[in-house]
């Protein structure tokens, strides 16, 4: 946390013809992650392409931010789409390691996986 | 034999308000920092103080306002030194019986931040205060590595 706390969250989607990607920017917090729950859902009422959820620029998150990816898992698996958590920091990826969701979602160092 | 650090105590009133964990997740790290506690134990300490004050602003409080006390101080507990992190809240008591981690294994949005909390400290008790409110203690180690390094280290010695 040290150095990069307190920044506002920041949200871009951007559709292509074999994926959505979505990319926060910012802290997943109680106070961000309705923000984020709020851009998921309208990203996800229709399509069939898989969904990544590039995590590059995510220094930390919170069981909310956690919360919020799993919703948008469930709903991913009910589309039959696959979603990707991607390039996770080491302080998010610690978050989904203790809640052992690891072996939940699709993890990928990069966004070509 | 090095001398430990000493450090005053650091003890704060604040709204319970989601917009204020940020504020308090970055000092809480630099006291973390000043008390002689490695960076992950810190990331792990702020986001288990994280998860308990938002368990007060969702729970106790539930969209109300209120106040949310905390202190910390660094001790030496049987030779090994700890941090001792105290949260109190005026809001609802919630039964204490109902604070509990749920199944991992049920894989459903929310309800993970009890675990997140005794995963990270070594003691977490919950009490009811007779003037009302809510007392929330924590102790953690900070003479040994963070269980997610021992994990990691575990993983490169394989």
């Amino acid at each position: 946390m040290r150095d990069d706390s307190g920044a506002p969250l920041s949200i871009s989607i951007e559709q292509d013809e074999d994926k959505l990607v979505v990319t926060p920017v910012g802290e997943i917090d109680l106070s961000t992650s309705p923000q984020l729950r709020q851009s998921l859902q309208a990203a996800l009422v229709d399509g069939d392409t898989r969904v990544i959820v590039d995590l590059a620029e995510v220094p930390y998150m919170d069981s909310s931010g956690v919360a919020t990816l799993v919703e948008a898992l469930q709903v991913c698996r009910r589309q039959h789409r696959e979603l990707v958590l991607a390039r996770l920091t080491s302080r998010v990826a610690s978050i989904f390691q203790i809640s052992r969701l690891d072996s939940v979602f699709t993890i990928c160092d990069d966004l070509s996986c | 034999m090095s001398t430990p650090p000493t450090i005053a105590d650091f003890t704060l009133e604040l709204d319970a308000s989601p917009d204020l964990l940020c504020v308090i997740r970055a000092a809480l790290d630099a006291w973390c920092e000043r008390a002689g506690v490695d960076a992950i134990k810190a990331d792990q300490i702020c986001l288990a103080v994280d998860e308990a004050i938002a368990n007060i602003i969702r729970h106790a409080y539930a969209g109300n306002t209120g106040r949310i006390r905390m202190s910390c101080t660094r001790k030496v507990d049987g030779g090994a030194p700890c941090l001792l992190i105290v949260l109190e809240d005026d809001g609802r008591q919630v039964p204490l019986d109902s604070i509990r981690p749920r199944e991992l294994d049920d894989i459903k949005p929310g309800g993970l931040g009890v675990h997140l909390i005794r995963q990270v400290m070594n003691e977490a008790r919950w009490s009811h205060r007779p003037e009302g409110g809510t007392t929330l203690t924590m102790r953690v180690d900070i003479s040994q590595p963070s269980r997610t390094t021992q994990r990691e280290d575990a993983a490169h010695a394989r």
